[in-house]
């Protein structure tokens, strides 16, 4: 267990430290902008002084690392500092956002995990001839097309021509569930669509490789039942790879939400973040880039930990 | 320490392949002739965009920003598929677009790949802590997302073509050199390159004639698929407002401006998304051939 | 077990394979690697198959369960077991028949088992699935075959997981898991070839013992003669999917018909024939006190030892014994942390980088797999004509003429092969490319490195002969890396023994080979088959405490 242990830390050490790393580069830039960021906010018609007062107001007389620990302690408060657009608190502006985003991310979530898990396992099943160049061309055309060209056949067909569902998403928090689920169903399907043919191509290569093993083998030499070999002998040892896929598209969908947000208008994170890159909105853009790639590393740490504790050979050493 | 089963690993047993000379014509003629159909339709589709892309400006009626007529005219003689939101002809801009879109997208991924693919060899052959320094810069570059990070990185450095091609080119490069270093360090660990080193052979012999020719298919399957990443983010971002500017025609941005007729059933947004997908999904064909080509040409080698 | 009790011991036909076909696809073709082959195996009779590769003896093996790997299919021929075509009967009925009537014992046991069960679940699991025996009484049965395959605290190895146990005990561990529910016919694929030469002999002794206890059918499929005369009553030798000689094992050995066959057995009936020159006062390499390590772990203890001109040093050793990382410093691949290595007298830089185009020259390598050792994407003209422009400064027609003469030296026609790709070669004359590359730089020392181990032996005979002559006609050194000591005595003119970074024992051949030995040479040499099928019987009354030693040697697993 102790090796376990070790490497567990490891990993978390090293996870810390990329998300200390990353919150710099995302710090870093604004010193990177070409010009000055307060004349920059204020125009060209503010006077020299006002300039300096609201450098001031802002911190921006402080040096580089100052600035960057008072960031970083405000966000441990909770403190993501003010709005350049419209001074209001970004911690505000984030909030309810951030859960309409994760709403959105873990309802794809809850349809394309199952789903592809499955259409993965039977691809990989009945991989012969004519069926398996068919997942394969179809799989691979869905990963080729972009989100939107995915929204906007959804919206033609589903909103514009049978009217099932809204075309634009203007959920709200306080909705009862059962609409809220309604009106973000579209763009949860939308997400699907992209990451499922991602996620089933993974799972296939995955299964494929594992029945390719030596030990299953073996277990059909034995006479042992497919059933059985598949659950006794392929998944104890197929649990990294699966975790692997899973985890890998959920972050993959936790990006993917920035453009199907767009199309569909629905008020989330990435729709903000959109907003604030074009009136450079820095404070905002800063704080919804921390939120998205510290989530994003969070999840692919999961999976390298999930990966550890499942691994036999760690569990039992020598 | 290196003694492996001896059973099986021999070929004598297997008759050498029988040796026929062909010109490289009638090599790509093979090659072109075994394909699926799935890669004759991609390499249609490739040859026909760059066919457009070189020949735009003839084959368009109107000139490329040009104001002809009035706002979303629909679908007709005098504009075929209509017009956009400032009454612009849509197929002008559709066929410029090929040109803008694909121009860009192809620009960056050289550049990616000349940065990228150089320095992973680099790491792969030199080693130490060149490679150790470059491995964990990359994994930190790697830890943000993709479309995060050109995000932050337009609002720093704003929206420029330049400034766009060279922010997009080092996101990608960090892929580009772990896979050509990844791929690299499978030929390193050859005797033959040993024997290159214990030859005494420098450093560039090693990398390019040692080791560059082995890692070829791969990276050129590599250079297709990144290719498509690249297209798709440029894509994503134009039609987010924050990628070509107007009045630069390009499909993602053409895309956000025609947006609002899909709500009432009028498909034309679809065009140029369809002309992204088209695109992708021909050069995915491709690389999916030549994968399953050079992988399975390495078994029976 | 052998011939002459044969009789006595087979009964009723228990298996009966006619015209069997087996096809094998390669890109999308299918193409025949079994043509059609007959077999018959009684009651309790072991039968040997034998052939290289590509003779299709594991395919062979795998039909007997009326099993083909993915992308083989059986496609013609009966497989009559018991009396039942195994093609007839429905997948159901043929699973119901494995590990119970019909088990097999893999080539790489740290791989057939799963790693995510303990040993003695993966035992059990045979007869509680197909309802012979209960959990516990299974688990009472497993300890009892441990016992009897003497398998070290058989009481409670079965809890460990299969990394957790060495090769040679996980091998006698599955071979046990296929005695689980007392099988009339066992399949054994090459089980022993993955292990060292002195875990071998114990795997031996006691598969043969266990198959004799419970005379239990079994085809045994192995590319070594000598292994294989141990193990079978009768022998069945095959090529390219065919039966070339079929004959009880004695009558076999000592009586082969087809030219094949006997070129098989003559396999290792060569032997250097003229004697090395004498000794001049400075050795070509001298070895100096030399330690090395990876890292912190010490692989290479002290080790001297002199290559001189003209002689072939032969260095054995089994995996870990530091052989291969000897060749690594004097190579200068791998700096020493003490010790010199000199040529011909002067200290040569430890680091390959600091030393002299000339030393580099001076010092050539062949290496185990001829597969990697040359650059798939040059022309042989490339392979060999780099080393001629680079050391000797050759160009033009000049180096094309050198080039083909270094072909013709390593007997292939120049017109045939100076346009190809390595890709378009076999095995076999990839390692004489390797060869003439390394004679391209005219050097006078080689150290082959396991040369001839990834070869089938007809094709590493001619290798070996062919390193002779060069010998011979050039003046050669060679510092000759191996485990396989049939391979040292056919070419060998001193011998350094390595066990664990040290070096036991050194001499002339004749001193080594010869009674009396250190104690481990003495286990290396007895425990390396011969071609008489009586040689497990006396070698195991001879060295009676060989089993004592061979524990002294693997204490730690």
């Amino acid at each position: 267990m102790n090796a376990i242990l070790k490497m567990v830390l490891q990993r978390l050490g090293l996870g810390a430290l990329t998300l200390i790393v990353v919150s710099i580069i995302i710090s870093i830039g604004v010193e990177l902008l070409p010009g000055d960021l307060a004349q920059e906010i204020l125009g060209q018609a503010a006077t020299p002084e006002t300039v300096a007062q609201f450098r001031k107001e802002v911190g921006l007389d402080k040096p580089a690392y100052v600035r960057y620990f008072l960031w970083l302690g405000g966000i441990f408060q909770g403190d993501f500092g003010t709005s350049l657009a419209n001074q209001l608190e970004i911690s505000q502006l984030i909030g309810k956002r951030l859960q309409n985003t994760l709403f959105l991310a873990s309802l794809a979530a809850l349809i394309a995990v199952p789903l592809s898990l499955l259409l993965g396992v039977l691809a990989a099943l009945y991989r012969n001839g004519i069926y398996d160049r068919a997942v394969n061309a179809i799989t691979l055309t869905s990963i080729s097309v972009p989100e939107f060209f995915f929204a906007y056949v959804l919206i033609i067909i589903l909103a514009v021509n049978l009217g099932w569902f809204p075309s634009l998403s203007n959920v709200s928090t306080d909705m009862p569930l059962w609409e809220r689920v309604y009106k973000t169903f579209l763009p949860a399907l939308t997400l699907t669509l992209v990451v499922v043919a991602h996620m089933m191509r993974m799972t296939r290569a995955a299964i494929i490789n594992l029945l390719a093993s030596p030990y299953i083998e073996m277990a059909n030499l034995k006479g042992i039942r497919k059933f059985r070999i598949i659950v006794h002998h392929a998944l104890p040892n197929a649990w990294a790879p699966i975790i692997n896929v899973i985890v890998f598209n959920l972050a993959y969908l936790v990006v993917g939400v920035v453009v199907v947000e767009v199309v569909f208008v629905y008020p989330g994170l990435g729709q903000l973040m959109v907003d604030s890159v074009q009136v450079r909105d820095i404070p905002v853009v800063q704080a919804c880039s921390l939120i998205f790639a510290a989530t994003y590393i969070l999840l692919n740490l999961t999976a390298d930990i999930l990966a550890i504790l499942t691994n036999p050979r760690l569990l039992h050493p020598k | 320490m290196n003694e492996t089963p001896t059973h099986d690993q021999s070929t004598d047993a297997v008759a050498p392949r029988e040796r026929v000379k062909r010109t490289w014509q009638q090599t790509t003629w093979l090659f072109l002739k075994s394909a699926p159909w799935s890669a004759r339709f991609g390499l249609l589709v490739i040859v026909f965009y760059i066919f457009i892309a070189f020949f735009a400006p003839v084959l368009t009626p109107y000139g490329e920003s040009e104001i002809v007529g009035p706002e979303f005219e629909v679908w007709g003689e005098e504009f075929m598929l209509g017009t956009d939101n400032l009454g612009r002809d849509m197929l002008t801009r559709l066929l410029y677009g090929a040109r803008n879109t694909i121009g860009i997208a192809f620009a960056t991924t050289c550049l990616a790949f000349a940065l990228g693919s150089i320095l992973g060899l680099l790491a792969a052959t030199i080693g130490g802590w060149i490679d150790q320094a470059l491995g964990r810069f990359v994994d930190i570059l790697m830890a943000i997302p993709t479309l995060i990070f050109a995000l932050l990185l337009l609002t720093i450095f704003g929206t420029a073509i330049p400034t766009l091609v060279a922010i997009i080119a080092v996101i990608y490069s960090a892929p580009v050199f772990r896979i050509s270093r990844a791929v690299a360090m499978n030929v390193v660990v050859l005797e033959f390159v040993e024997a290159a080193k214990l030859r005494g052979e420098g450093l560039g012999w090693i990398t390019v004639r040692e080791i560059l020719p082995n890692i070829m298919p791969p990276l050129v399957a590599e250079f297709g698929l990144r290719f498509c990443f690249v297209f798709l983010l440029i894509s994503a971002l134009s039609f987010l407002g924050l990628g070509i500017q107007p009045p630069t025609a390009d499909w993602g941005s053409m895309v956000r401006d025609t947006a609002t007729l899909i709500t009432y059933g009028d498909i034309t947004p679809l065009l140029p998304a369809g002309a992204i997908a088209l695109l992708t999904v021909g050069v995915n064909f491709v690389v999916d051939w030549f994968l399953h080509k050079t992988s399975g040409l390495r078994d029976d080698q | 077990m052998t011939s002459n009790e044969s009789k006595s011991t087979t009964g009723d036909l228990l298996l009966e394979m006619r015209g069997l076909r087996i096809e094998g696809q390669s890109d999308e073709v299918w193409q025949e690697i079994v043509k059609g082959i007959d077999l018959k195996l009684h009651r309790g009779e072991v039968l040997g198959l034998i052939g290289e590769s590509g003779a299709g003896k594991s395919t062979i093996g795998l039909a007997a369960m009326g099993f083909a790997r993915p992308g083989c299919r059986i496609s013609g021929g009966e497989i009559l077991f018991d009396g039942r075509d195994l093609m007839q009967v429905s997948e159901n009925e043929r699973r119901k028949l494995r590990g119970v009537r019909i088990a097999y014992v893999a080539q790489s046991a740290a791989a057939a088992f799963n790693p995510a069960h303990k040993l003695i679940e993966q035992f059990s699991e045979t007869p509680t699935e197909h309802g012979v025996r209960s959990r516990s009484e299974a688990d009472a049965d497993a300890k009892d075959l441990y016992r009897r395959l003497q398998l070290p605290d058989p009481e409670n190895i079965g809890y460990r997981y299969p990394h957790q146990v060495s090769g040679g005990q996980l091998q006698r561990a599955m071979t046990a898991m296929a005695m689980a529910c007392r099988p009339d016919l066992l399949i054994f694929d090459e089980p022993t070839t993955a292990l060292d030469v002195t875990t071998q002999i114990e795997v031996l002794v006691t598969i043969r013992d266990i198959v004799k206890q419970f005379n239990t059918a079994a085809i045994y499929i192995t590319h070594d003669l000598a292994v294989v005369a141990q193990m079978a009553d009768r022998i069945m030798v095959l090529r390219f999917g065919e039966l070339v000689e079929e004959s009880d094992t004695r009558s076999m050995l000592s009586d082969p018909k087809m030219d094949y066959t006997k070129s098989l057995w003559a396999v290792r009936s060569h032997r250097k024939e003229v004697e090395p020159p004498t000794k001049t006062d400075t050795p070509i390499v001298k070895v100096d006190h030399v330690s090395a390590s990876y890292g912190v772990v010490p692989v290479l203890k002290d080790i001297s030892f002199e290559i001189h001109k003209g002689y072939t040093v032969a260095v054995v050793g089994e995996s870990g014994s530091g052989k291969s990382t000897a060749a690594r410093v004097i190579t200068g691949l791998l700096p020493p942390r003490q010790g010199q290595v000199y040529y011909e007298g002067e200290a040569l830089p430890a680091d390959y980088r600091k030393r002299t185009k000339n030393q580099l020259r001076q010092a050539q390598m062949i290496y185990q797999m001829p597969d990697t050792a040359v650059n798939p994407r040059q022309r042989i003209r490339d392979v060999i004509g780099r080393p001629l422009s680079f050391y000797l400064g050759y160009s033009g027609a000049e180096r094309e003429k050198r080039v083909r003469e270094l072909l013709d030296l390593i007997e292939l026609d120049p017109d045939q092969f100076i346009d190809r790709y390595p890709g378009e070669l076999s095995g076999g004359q990839k390692q004489r490319i390797c060869i003439a590359r390394a004679l391209a730089a005219e050097p006078k020392f080689i150290i082959c490195d396991e040369v001839t181990s990834a070869l089938d032996q007809l094709v590493a005979e001619g290798i070996l002969k062919l390193l002779d002559r060069l010998q011979r006609e050039f003046d050669l050194s060679y510092m000759f890396i191996t485990h396989d000591l049939a391979t040292v005595k056919a070419i060998a003119d001193e011998i350094v023994v390595m066990y664990q970074g040290q070096i036991v024992e050194q001499g002339a051949k004749t001193e080594i080979i010869t009674p009396p030995h250190h104690e481990y040479t003495e286990l290396l040499l007895s425990s390396v088959p011969e071609m008489d099928p009586d040689w497990l019987d006396t070698v195991l009354k001879e060295r009676a405490h060989a089993h004592e030693l061979y524990e002294k040697f693997h204490a730690e697993s």
